[in-house]
């Protein structure tokens, strides 16, 4: 499979991740807040693949998620956040690598962690440029909870979606 | 190459991995900062050079959305009555033992009865405000993550809706068009607590702005701080939209919410009115785009007459 496949790939994967927060997810909110399925395919792919294409994962996905519909903040604040966690749990692949383990519920605790770093950053990049953000005391609550939804679908989605990815990723990886 | 020397180019191959690593990130921060700067700058006048890639996403997506949306449509509105009323509990049991082709029917009648009644509410609306409107469907609302209260409505500027256009239900105000694109417009709400509103008391004239507090469900509530504080506003009164002049971005005499407490505060010597919502910000589906008279729009328009033209 070449290079441009497994980018089409992937890209096709945060497509339907963001079209299903939008449209669907966004029906059922829970407190307001819905489950972050962009979030979990980033670091699904951070997990898989490293760093390097963690973090181009992020910032891309990031970048769609700041320019699809329903948004209406200063572009390129996703993209920050989100590039920051695919590095981030990027490098944490590479640590996993080393115990040559592969844990399930390292990944959940992945999306959890990521989940609280990246609309942490996010929250705080809308403070630095002057954009919306709510008061301290509802950020923390939106964080929380947002976390503890992420960590909901995480053991749902993951297992499907890292067997997946590790199909798409070069034969030279595969030995993680 | 001898041992050492082998030892030595692993060690630096594994340092550099990382460190490649790293400067792409510091490479794609600097990109998303330079994004944040150029789209901040430009948003504040309104025309900022992102707007057409944000277009651009738009039109795919929009689509896109409103396909999904509308796929799972039924079977929210099946959860909604399951949920709410006690007696369609009973009916929706005695029915899930008959044939799959009758639970179908009752997944998507209750939603054709609640959309005609819709059309019907939002017909009156145009009449009593008028205004022309757009009908359009709410198919995608922003999660609480992002910290502004914004929906995507399933039509944009081929219908004849731009930007700094009311936004309207049957039962009052819902916000204002921001952005629109060719099939999707984004709506701020007006109960975000970045929307102003200027509002009038119908019962004294006194104008003022509304600020939201940013929850949709329940506990959405509008503050209301009158420019002349001599007449307090009583509980119970109503508050309609002020207008803004031009049609944009609100339109005056829209209904928006009735006050339902009044607080003062002896240190600002003002009086702040809460004013909760007529509109159920929670459950928004059909909503009316306020357009000028005659505007080309390639579905039909709801005229002040009530008319459906």
């Amino acid at each position: 499979m070449g290079t441009a496949w497994r980018a089409a790939g992937v890209a096709g994967l945060v497509l339907v991740a963001v079209v299903l927060q939008t449209a669907v997810l966004s029906q059922m909110p829970v407190w307001g807040v819905t489950p972050d399925l962009v979030l979990v395919v980033v670091v699904g792919v951070a997990l898989v693949r490293g760093p390097e294409i963690g973090s181009i994962t992020g910032f891309c996905a990031g970048l769609a998620v700041d320019l699809a519909p329903t948004a209406d903040h200063v572009a390129g604040r996703w993209a920050l956040a989100l590039a920051v966690v695919g590095y981030l749990v990027g490098r944490l692949h590479a640590e996993r690598s080393a115990w040559g383990g592969d844990r399930p519920l390292d990944a959940v605790l992945a999306v959890g962690a990521g989940s609280f770093v990246a609309t942490s950053i996010f929250a705080l990049s809308g403070f630095v440029v002057h954009d919306a953000t709510g008061s301290v005391g509802r950020m923390l609550v939106v964080v929380g909870i947002g976390v503890a939804l992420d960590m909901v679908v995480a053991p749902i989605l993951l297992p499907p979606l890292l067997s997946l990815l590790r199909r798409l990723r070069p034969a030279h990886q595969a030995l993680i | 190459m001898t041992a050492r020397s082998r030892l030595s180019r692993l060690v630096r191959d594994g340092r550099d991995a990382p460190r490649s690593a790293a400067r792409l990130l510091a490479l794609l921060v600097l990109a998303s900062a330079a994004l944040m700067v150029v789209d901040a700058r430009g948003g504040t006048s309104g025309d900022s050079p992102i707007d057409p890639a944000r277009a651009a996403v738009g039109t795919v997506v929009g689509p896109v959305e409103a396909g999904a949306n509308s796929a799972v449509r039924p079977f929210r509105a099946l959860g909604d009555a399951v949920r709410t009323n006690g007696h369609l509990r009973g009916r929706v049991a005695t029915l899930q033992e008959q044939n799959s082709d009758l639970r179908s029917r009752l997944a998507t009648e209750p939603v054709d009865r609640n959309r005609l009644a819709e059309y019907d509410g939002l017909t009156s609306a145009a009449h009593d405000t008028g205004y022309t409107l757009v009908p359009a469907h709410v198919v995608g609302i922003g999660a609480a993550q992002s910290f502004t209260r914004t929906v995507t409505l399933d039509a944009g500027t081929s219908a004849g809706i731009h930007a700094d256009s009311t936004v309207v239900s049957k039962d009052g105000l819902v916000g204002r068009v921001v952005r629109a694109t060719r099939d999707s417009a984004t709506v701020l709400l007006a109960v975000d607590s970045q929307s102003v509103v200027g509002g009038r008391l119908a019962s004294t004239m006194k104008i003022g702005f509304l600020r939201g507090n940013g929850s949709l469900g329940n506990g959405g509530r509008l503050s209301l701080d009158l420019v002349d504080n001599a007449v307090p506003p009583q509980v119970g009164d109503a508050v309609v939209t002020w207008g803004s002049g031009k049609g944009g971005p609100y339109v005056a005499g829209i209904p928006i919410g009735q006050v339902t407490k009044v607080s003062t505060s002896p240190r600002e010597l003002s009086r702040t009115a809460t004013i909760k919502p007529y509109v159920d910000f929670g459950a928004l589906d059909l909503v009316g785009v306020v357009v000028a008279k005659g505007t080309h729009s390639d579905r039909s328009l709801i005229q002040a007459d009530g008319k459906v033209q």
